[in-house]
């Protein structure tokens, strides 16, 4: 495992100066939009991997309330933090895309307050496991990932119930896409998500080390107070004698 | 419709949150591991 990080890291590297490359160069200039469009190719796969980790989030969320496995709490915090990364860079985006094209940087269209609300189901959750510190509070946090989940779908699927402002989904949906552009959407999206994979691979580790330093912490004061208590104790015994 | 400007604001604003994000993390680590090394040495 130790080994596969290092590859990984340097083909995931490379896969996303490729992947910028295409995005820059390679793809096809759109005819109404002009080069502005080419932000499409950070903005779609980094939202669609905020999707499959907030995924992966639920999926952990679900094991560690059968399981209470420590190491599913960890992926879940991992997978939740790094999600809330890649949803600001779609709520960052965007707007940048959204200026130019439509003359206005927000609109309260269903598909952005969705995704707004999302990223802030999110961030409480990271609150609740920083600022909350008892030992229900993976549990608490399990169940509202568990909610914050179901608006998923909702951001997905919102552009199909309702009138919006928003392009339609390039796959799946009612939106037509060029070959070329599909095909550099998808690298791009496989670059992201293979940088999502390390990342959050790394804030796991993190994670894990985290509690390792809290049980250690706790056996120290453990034996702290045990000392103290046999030293306040022996004078009485000797007392006596 | 001069949109480079946008274009390379929007791409540089991704690297500038995952640059972001990533710094935050090798800080919590370099944190994690002086704590680790302080334990050990009591």
């Amino acid at each position: 495992m130790k080994r596969l990080f290092p590859i990984l890291s340097v083909i995931t590297a490379l896969l996303l100066a490729f992947a910028l490359y295409e995005a820059l160069v390679v793809a096809p200039t759109e005819r109404t939009m002009g080069d502005v469009q080419r932000i499409f190719y950070y903005h779609v796969p980094s939202a669609w991997t905020a999707f499959l980790l907030f995924f992966t989030n639920l999926i952990a969320s679900i094991a560690y309330l059968i399981g209470k496995n420590p190491k599913a709490d960890a992926l879940a915090v991992a997978s939740a933090e790094v999600g809330v990364v890649f949803c600001a860079v779609v709520l960052v985006t965007g707007p940048i895309w959204a200026r130019p094209v439509w003359g206005i940087w927000w609109t309260w269209d269903i598909r952005l307050t969705t995704t707004l609300v999302l990223w802030l189901i999110y961030v409480s959750y990271l609150m609740l496991r920083r600022f909350s510190d008892t030992a229900q509070t993976p549990k608490l946090a399990a169940v509202l990932a568990i909610f914050g989940a179901l608006d998923v779908p909702l951001v997905y699927f919102s552009i199909w119930f309702f009138r919006t402002q928003h392009p339609q989904p390039v796959i799946g949906g009612g939106g037509s896409i060029d070959p070329r552009m599909l095909h550099v959407l998808l690298i791009n999206w496989l670059a992201f998500s293979c940088f999502a994979i390390l990342v959050c691979w790394s804030r796991f580790r993190l994670e894990n080390l985290r509690h390792e330093v809290e049980e250690t912490q706790a056996l120290e004061s453990l034996i702290g107070v045990a000392n103290s208590s046999a030293q306040t104790k022996m004078p009485l015994r000797r007392g006596p004698a | 419709m001069n949109s480079v400007k946008y274009l390379y604001a929007a791409y540089i604003a991704t690297w500038l949150i995952h640059a972001f994000y990533l710094g935050s993390m090798l800080r919590r680590y370099a944190r994690l591991k002086q704590q680790l090394k302080e334990l050990a040495r009591k």
